[in-house]
């Protein structure tokens, strides 16, 4: 793991893209404990809609609220639910592409074909069905994103799982007895962790922004918690007036999916036994 | 100067830095018309690269020539140093002057479209014809690498061909331009032995017809041996040695010759079996397989009743301890599957595989052929010899360990492997690896399913040596299936042959060797290359394995034996 982290960082793309995670996971820790320069909720009622300034560095809102203090605060509020849903979405759609492969036969059919309805709708239009079921909210929108891309994991999981299935070391250990859950893990999910870790870091980057989405449709975070894509929403009527309320939200959700790009793709230069350079 | 093509201090490297990273490190060698070479040698010998800079194919794998010259002497009398020539020229060398073939004839061959199709194409791309005149043309090389039927031939895709049809598809296509030299890279290693036999009988002849010069490249000394006037033996991108086949052959100069000769295991028809571990009278099998019956389905109508391939069909034998059976036969003919279907592998569709309680709760125990792919590249050595006996109940502690470092001790591994991974072995090293954790569970029998057959001739020898010391050494049986009867009679005490799934000759190993009763067992003998019998000649022997695919219900008639001496029996063959 140390090792992986050294060579992401001596990649060109790499460093920069963990540069800006460390930079955003560092803007959500400092959220979270509160250390903003304003409260994000308090409304400073003499400084509606000011420009960027020594004392609001981003700006304030319509109601006065400090912009920086509030996308801190939405900052962790995405990365809370992009991290959720994606390690929910990982370890559901891990299993159930181990197991469909493993099993193989009715079982696969169910598994997959399940998961291909679910592939088949565009996600926001997914997350929307299931908003609109059960209700918006931040856990709705963690359980909504997790269901979206559990398929992709399914996928991603199944096919080469599928191919060590029959390799000969998997048939050794059927020789010597060893249990389903030995090979299903040492055998099967070690030798997937290079693919895993690449999807995780790309999912992570669409479901920042598939919760932006819906935090813009007003169906993720509800006011008056601040969020990114709720930002961007409260913006729109003001864009000529007060551009940089538009702007900073726009950049700063640009700019993470950007940084979750980079890793996962040097990530895959990195784990790509074609790429990689032997080390004897 | 007469020769045809005369090859000057050739050096090739690989990489950023070709000169740093040689892989060709001064080789020279002079080619007549009509003349055969055989570059001998082991993997990463530089036999291929050397061979392949001739039509400057090294190119196109990432080497550069970085110093010496290939005078190579044209058609219309020209001769061209192809170590400087430029692309273009280089177009009009390939295929016209210099022919290939090579080792994977499934790969080689464009899947999407038909044979005649792509020979076709040869003769538009070398002589220019079209139409008909390319159609009677390809109709009549078909024939000279005698494909029978060949009209009908020409509209199958590669994948309808067995792989000796589409090696002899390969040669036609080679053949289209009439190139003076063929270089032909390990053509036969991925055939079966009468196959390679009948394609090395069909070259030999097409050399005598044509008149062209061949370059032969081979890891199997016994092969060239029956082809080449010259063989050239290198080693680590050196020619050691040179010369007359017979000079190389009977009286080898330099130590790496002696070593390959003396390395790879000549086939004595045998005379070098062992004589240890003879079966006394009232031996206990330790396993007993009787009538063994492994199908599978195939066809996917839902309400049709469906046919069957009969990959084994009632295989019967027995395996007292110590003792060595090897089951040979071609790819395809069922000994795989009995082997997995011995490990409960494979389902097995009738019969009875009995084992006797031995010294451990799981006394069969398998070696894979491929080492590479049979331990798993994310555990260290530790944890993958610790498998068998966490599987089985045992805890990670001393005395586990203390039997991990005695048997990678005893399989001539280092102590400190432990806390390596797999690819930081060589492929010998890892299939120690793979019979150190075979040996784990302290079982009777081992399977070995083809365990030396991916490795290097020499490697292969200190091995076998290895198995038979720790056959001794803990009383093991092994059942040992290969192709490859020169290894098969180093090891085996009884042998088994194996013909479309159904066992055709049984017995004791010497008089099966020296004595084939069986036809199948009689041409599978003679197609072995061996040094002894280089001046004998084969005519080309077209003779077909049958399909194993059968119709619903089939049932094979029971087998009729005869015995054809002590332990040794064969099944009597329907007459025709």
């Amino acid at each position: 793991m140390g090792k992986m982290m050294s060579s992401l960082f001596r990649h060109p793309s790499g460093r920069i893209g963990l540069v800006i995670i460390g930079l955003y996971l560092l803007a959500a820790i400092l959220g979270t404990l509160g250390l903003t320069p304003h409260d994000p909720l308090k409304l400073f009622a003499i400084d509606r809609l000011k420009a960027p300034s020594q004392t609001y560095w981003f700006g304030t809102d319509l109601l006065g609220r400090d912009a920086f203090s509030r996308l801190m605060v939405g900052i962790r509020q995405s990365m809370l639910i992009a991290f959720a849903s994606v390690a929910i979405a990982t370890i559901a759609g891990t299993i159930i592409g181990l197991l469909s492969a493993w099993w193989g036969g009715i079982w696969d059919g169910i598994f997959m074909r399940v998961m291909d309805v679910l592939l088949a709708f565009p996600a926001i239009l997914l997350a929307l069905l299931i908003i609109a079921i059960v209700g918006p909210g931040t856990m709705t929108s963690v359980a909504a994103i997790a269901i979206v891309y559990t398929p992709i994991f399914a996928r991603v999981v199944r096919g080469p799982a599928l191919s060590l299935k029959q390799r000969d070391f998997v048939d050794a250990a059927r020789t010597f007895g060893s249990s389903q859950g030995y090979v299903l893990t040492r055998h099967l999910l070690l030798n997937l962790v290079a693919p895993l870790v690449v999807q995780v870091t790309l999912a992570l980057a669409w479901a920042l922004l598939t919760e932006a989405g819906l935090s813009f449709l007003g169906l993720g975070t509800q006011p008056p918690t601040p969020s990114l894509g709720l930002m961007l929403a409260e913006s729109r009527n003001l864009m000529t007036h007060a551009p940089w309320l538009m702007i900073f939200p726009a950049v700063t959700i640009m700019l993470g999916i950007l940084g979750f790009n980079l890793t996962g793709d040097a990530l895959r230069d990195i784990l790509d036994p074609r790429t990689q350079r032997r080390e004897a | 100067m007469t020769g045809l093509l005369s090859v000057r201090d050739l050096r090739v490297g690989f990489g950023q830095n070709p000169k740093a990273n040689e892989v060709v490190k001064g080789v020279s060698f002079d080619l007549g018309p009509g003349e055969t070479l055989g570059i001998v040698g082991e993997s990463g010998s530089g036999k291929s690269v050397s061979a392949l800079s001739i039509n400057r194919l090294v190119d196109f794998g990432g080497g550069r020539i970085t110093h010496g010259s290939i005078q190579l002497t044209r058609s219309d009398g020209t001769v061209l140093d192809v170590a400087k020539a430029d692309e273009k020229t280089l177009l009009g060398i390939r295929g016209r002057d210099v022919g290939m073939i090579f080792q994977e004839p499934m790969t080689s061959l464009n899947p999407v479209h038909t044979v005649g199709a792509q020979i076709e194409e040869a003769f538009r791309l070398s002589k220019g014809l079209t139409g008909a005149q390319a159609h009677k043309a390809t109709l009549d090389v078909l024939g000279r690498v005698r494909i029978p039927d060949a009209q009908s031939r020409l509209g199958y895709y590669p994948h309808q061909l067995s792989g000796g049809m589409r090696q002899r598809i390969m040669i036609a296509m080679a053949l289209a331009a009439s190139p003076r030299v063929l270089i032909a890279d390990e053509p036969t290693t991925a055939l079966d032995v009468t196959v390679q036999a009948q394609i090395m009988a069909l070259l030999a002849e097409l050399r005598e017809e044509t008149g062209m010069a061949m370059i032969f490249i081979t890891h199997d000394i016994g092969l060239v041996a029956g082809i080449a006037d010259r063989i050239m033996v290198m080693q680590n991108g050196v020619a050691v040695e040179q010369g007359e086949t017979d000079g190389v052959l009977d009286n080898p100069q330099h130590d790496y010759t002696r070593h390959l000769l003396r390395a790879v295991p000549h086939f004595t028809s045998g005379k070098a079996v062992r004589d240890d571990g003879r079966r006394a009278e009232q031996q206990e099998p330790i396993v007993k397989v009787d009538n063994l019956v492994v199908r599978f389905p195939v066809g996917k109508a839902w309400f049709k009743p469906k046919g069957a391939i009969h990959a084994v069909d009632g295989v019967s034998f027995d395996l007292v301890p110590g003792e060595t059976l090897a089951i040979v036969g071609e790819s395809g003919c069922g000994k795989s599957t009995t082997a997995r279907a011995l490990l409960g592998l494979n389902s097995k569709t009738r019969g009875e595989i009995v084992t006797e309680a031995g010294r451990s709760v799981r006394p069969v125990q398998m070696v894979f052929q491929d080492p590479f792919a049979s331990l798993n590249p994310r555990l260290n050595v530790e944890a993958l010899l610790a498998e068998p006996a966490i599987a089985n109940g045992q805890r990670r502690d001393d005395a586990l360990r203390e039997r991990m470092t005695f048997l990678l001790d005893r399989v001539g591994l280092p102590q400190d492997a432990l806390t390596r991974y797999p690819h930081q072995f060589s492929g010998g090293q890892r299939q120690r690896l793979c019979i150190a954790r075979a040996l784990m569970l302290n079982p009777d029998v081992v399977v070995l399913d083809e365990a030396v057959s991916a490795l290097d001739v020499s490697v292969q020898a200190k091995v076998l040596e290895l198995l038979v010391d720790l056959q001794q050494e803990f009383g093991l049986a092994y059942l040992f299936i290969s192709h490859d009867m020169a290894v098969v009679e180093r090891i085996a005490h009884r042998i088994a042959v194996m013909f479309a799934g159904q066992i055709v000759e049984l017995g004791e190993a010497r008089a099966v060797l020296s004595d084939p009763q069986h036809s199948y067992t009689k041409r599978l003998i003679a197609a072995v290359p061996a040094i002894e019998r280089r001046k004998q000649r084969f005519a080309v022997d077209m003779t077909q394995v049958p399909s194993l695919v059968r119709p619903p219900g089939f049932e094979p008639s029971p087998a009729q034996w005869r015995e054809a001496g002590d332990d040794h029996r064969v099944r009597v063959e329907d007459t025709p």
